[in-house]
C-alpha cells in the first residue's frame, strides 16, 4: 500500500502523540474516538450494581461508598487504577476512568447519606474493641471511625495542621464505623501483606495492638465498627 | 367517622387543592407517561430510575409474572448451594416507589398511536415506551425440540419452574450418569452461563455422584472466561467435565424420549440428563412490534437506547444490540440507567447527557472459587458502544486461592446489591 501524504501526516501525528502501534496496526483502521463528559450522577450510577443505590451497599462484602471523604475516594481509585493498592476487580474497572471522572464520582458519593451496615456482631467483643480503638486508632480515625461532619472535619484539619503530621493527619477520613466487616478484613489483610501501603503511624500502632492483644485485638475492633449501626 | 359519597367528594377536592398549592411542580410535569414492557432486571431498573429522576412521570410496568426469579445465581440452585426461593424477587419495592405494576402480557405496540395493548385487553397509552423483554428461546431451531419437550429437555435459561425440574433430574440421576449441556450459538443471554452451570453441577456430582460425567456440546469454538473455567475444572473436577467445541459439536437434533442429542457431525450422544439451551433472539414482543432486525435482535441508538426501527420506543437489556457489552444482568442494569436519563431528558425537552456504561460479571467456577470479567464502556464517535481500551478484563490466571475466595464474597455482594438497585 502506498503512503499518501495524508497517511504519512497521520502517522507522524500519532508518533508525535506517543501512540504506540506496530506496523500491522498502522494498516488497521483507527478505533473511533470515545465520547467523554458524562455527569457525576451518570458515572456514579454505574457503580450501584456492586456498591448499592447511591453507594449504600447492602453487603455482605462490597464497601459502602456513600458519605465517603471525596479526596480519599479519588486517592483510593487512583491507587486501584495504578496498581498501588491491591484489588480483585476494582483496579480493572478503575482503569476505565480519568482523574476528573473519579473526582465527579467522589463528589456525588460524598453528598449521599451514609447508611451503616446492618450486620451481626458480638456485643462483648465490640465493647472490648471500643477500648482498643480508643487506644490505638482513635487519634487518626476519630469519632470511632465514623464519617466526619463539616465541623468535626474542620476541627480535625486544624489539629492536623498544629501537629504537622503531614502523613495521616485529619485531612481525610476513612469510614470504618458501620462499614461491612469482610471489606475491612480484606483491607487489613492487604495492608499487612504489603499489597497496600500502610502509613508509618498505622504500622506502629498496629504492631502495638497485635503485640499486646494478639489477633483477637483486631477481631474485637472489627466487632466495634460493626456495632455502630 | 362515617363518610357518605358527597363528603368524600368534598374531602377529595380539598385534598387535591391542598396538593396543588403544596406541590405545584407536580401539576406542571404531570401527564408524561412511560410504559415499560417487561419486569426483569432492565425493565425494573429503568422504571425505578425514571421515577427517581422525575417523580412526576407516571411509570407503568407490564409484566405477566407476579414475581421474578433471577436467572443469575440460578446455577447455584443446581449445585444445592442455594434454594430457588432465594432467587425470588417481588415487585413490592417498585410499587412502593409509586410505579404501577400491571400483571399482564404485552401483545402489541402501536408506535403511531403510542399505545401498548395487553393480552388482558388493556390499552396503555404512553409518551415513551421502554421494551425490555429479555430473550425468546428458539426451540424449533433444533430438530425434534419444542417448548413442550422442554419440560423434559430443560433449558433452565429462565429461572423458576425450569430450574426446579433440572435440579430434580440431577437428584434423580444415578451415580455414573451423564449430564449433557448444549451451549447455544452467539449471541445469547449470559455468555459464561453454560460453563458456570457445568461447574455448579460438578460441585453437586463430585459430592454425591462422583462417577458421573458432564459433556458440554458447544456450537462455538471458544467461550467466555474459557481459560479460567478450564483451569478451575482441572483443579476441582479432573476428568469430570468434557467440553466439545464447535462447529462439529453443534446440536442439531434431540430426542426427548431417548434422551439423545445429535451433533452436526452426526454423533449421537446419550444422556441421563439433557439440558438444552436453545439459540435465542430478542423477546417475542420485540419481534411482534417490529423492533428486531433480520437476525432477531434490536438495533438502538446507543446514547438513548431508542429503537432504530420505531420512534418513541426504547429497547434495553438482553434484547438490544449494545455493541461491545455482553448480555448480562449488569449490562441490563447499566443500560437501563442510560436509557432512564435519556427518556427523562427527552420528555422534559432537555438535551440528553453523555452516557457511561459498565459490566461486571461473576461466575462461581468451583468451591470458594470466584472468577470475574468486567468492562467499562463509552459511546464511540461511530455511535457504537465501545470498551474503554486498557480497562476491564478477567481475573488473572495466577490469582491466589484467597483472591478467588474474595471473588465469591464479592459475587454474593454483587447479587444482593444489583437486586436492591434494580428492584427496590
Amino acid at each position: 500500500m502506498a503512503n499518501t501524504p495524508t497517511r504519512l501526516a497521520l502517522l507522524a501525528g500519532a508518533l508525535a502523540l506517543g501512540v504506540g502501534f506496530s506496523t500491522q496496526a498502522a494498516d488497521a483502521p483507527a478505533a473511533p474516538a470515545l465520547v467523554s463528559g458524562a455527569s457525576a450522577g451518570m458515572l456514579a450510577e454505574t457503580c450501584a450494581g456492586c456498591h448499592g443505590t447511591d453507594g449504600a451497599s447492602v453487603g455482605p462484602a462490597s464497601p459502602t461508598l456513600a458519605g465517603m471523604d471525596a479526596a480519599y475516594f479519588t486517592e483510593l481509585m487512583q491507587g486501584f487504577r495504578d496498581g498501588k493498592i491491591y484489588s480483585t476487580i476494582m483496579g480493572r474497572i478503575a482503569k476505565g476512568y480519568s482523574d476528573e471522572e473519579f473526582e465527579l464520582m467522589a463528589g456525588y458519593f460524598h453528598a449521599k447519606p451514609y447508611v451503616p451496615a446492618k450486620q451481626p456482631f458480638d456485643q462483648a467483643l465490640a465493647a472490648k474493641g471500643k477500648k482498643f480503638h480508643d487506644k490505638f486508632c482513635e487519634k487518626c480515625h476519630s469519632e470511632g471511625g465514623a464519617p466526619l461532619t463539616g465541623e468535626t472535619k474542620a476541627k480535625e484539619e486544624s489539629e492536623a495542621e498544629e501537629e504537622e503530621e503531614g502523613e495521616e493527619g485529619g485531612e481525610e477520613y476513612q469510614i470504618l464505623a458501620g462499614q461491612w466487616t469482610p471489606y475491612l478484613v480484606y483491607a487489613m489483610e492487604d495492608f499487612r501483606a504489603d499489597r497496600r501501603e500502610m502509613p508509618k503511624k498505622m504500622k506502629s500502632k498496629l504492631k502495638d495492638l497485635i503485640t499486646k492483644e494478639g489477633e483477637n485485638g483486631l477481631t474485637a475492633i472489627y466487632a466495634y465498627y460493626a456495632s455502630q449501626q | 367517622m362515617k363518610m357518605n359519597r358527597r363528603d368524600f367528594v368534598r374531602a377529595a377536592g380539598a385534598a387535591t387543592a391542598v396538593g396543588l398549592i403544596g406541590v405545584p411542580h407536580l401539576a406542571l410535569g404531570a401527564g408524561n407517561k412511560v410504559v415499560v414492557v417487561g419486569g426483569g432486571t432492565a425493565g425494573a431498573t429503568v422504571a425505578k430510575y425514571i421515577k427517581r429522576l422525575d417523580p412526576s412521570i407516571e411509570v407503568t410496568v407490564v409484566e405477566p409474572n407476579p414475581v421474578y426469579y433471577t436467572c443469575y445465581f440460578s446455577n447455584e440452585v443446581l449445585s444445592g448451594e442455594r434454594t430457588l426461593d432465594s432467587l425470588r424477587v417481588a415487585y413490592d419495592g417498585l410499587k412502593a416507589l409509586g410505579i404501577t405494576m400491571v400483571q399482564d402480557s404485552a401483545e402489541s405496540i402501536d408506535a403511531a398511536k403510542k399505545v401498548v395493548k395487553t393480552g388482558g385487553g388493556k390499552e396503555l397509552p404512553y409518551d415513551r415506551c421502554v421494551v425490555a423483554p429479555g430473550v425468546e428461546l428458539l426451540f424449533e431451531k433444533i430438530e425434534g425440540h419444542s417448548e413442550a419437550s422442554s419440560q423434559t429437555l430443560t433449558h433452565a435459561w429462565k429461572a423458576g419452574e425450569q430450574t426446579k425440574i433440572l435440579r430434580g433430574q440431577l437428584e434423580a440421576m444415578a451415580d455414573g450418569g451423564t449430564v449433557v449441556i448444549t451451549s447455544p450459538p452467539n449471541p445469547y443471554r449470559c455468555p459464561p452461563g453454560p460453563y458456570e452451570r457445568a461447574s455448579q453441577i460438578a460441585i453437586y456430582l463430585k459430592a454425591h455422584k462422583p462417577k458421573s460425567k458432564i459433556i458440554i456440546l458447544d456450537s462455538k469454538s471458544q467461550f467466555s472466561k474459557q481459560g479460567l473455567f478450564i483451569q478451575a475444572w482441572e483443579k476441582f473436577f479432573p476428568g469430570m467435565i468434557e467440553w466439545r467445541p464447535g462447529p462439529d459439536a453443534a446440536v442439531v437434533k434431540v430426542n426427548a424420549k431417548g434422551m439423545t442429542a445429535e451433533t452436526s457431525f452426526g454423533d449421537e450422544i446419550k444422556a441421563d440428563v439433557l439440558n438444552v439451551i436453545p439459540p435465542q433472539r430478542a423477546g417475542k414482543i420485540a419481534q411482534v412490534a417490529g423492533l428486531a432486525d433480520d437476525k432477531g435482535w434490536c438495533p438502538v441508538d446507543a446514547k438513548t437506547f431508542e429503537s432504530s426501527l420505531a420512534k418513541g420506543i426504547h429497547v434495553i437489556g438482553d434484547a438490544c444490540i449494545a455493541g461491545a457489552m455482553p448480555k448480562s444482568a449488569y449490562s441490563a442494569n447499566s443500560q437501563a440507567k442510560v436509557c432512564a436519563g435519556a427518556v427523562v431528558a427527552m420528555l422534559n425537552g432537555k438535551e440528553v447527557g453523555v452516557p457511561s456504561y459498565v459490566n461486571t460479571c461473576y461466575s462461581i467456577a468451583g468451591p470458594e472459587w470466584g472468577i470475574s470479567v468486567a468492562g467499562v464502556y463509552k459511546l464511540a464517535a461511530d455511535g457504537k458502544i465501545a470498551e474503554v481500551p486498557g480497562a476491564g478484563g478477567l481475573t488473572p490466571m495466577d490469582a491466589p486461592d484467597w483472591a478467588h475466595k474474595r471473588e465469591v464474597e464479592y459475587a454474593h455482594s454483587w447479587y444482593k446489591n444489583i437486586i436492591q438497585d434494580s428492584f427496590m
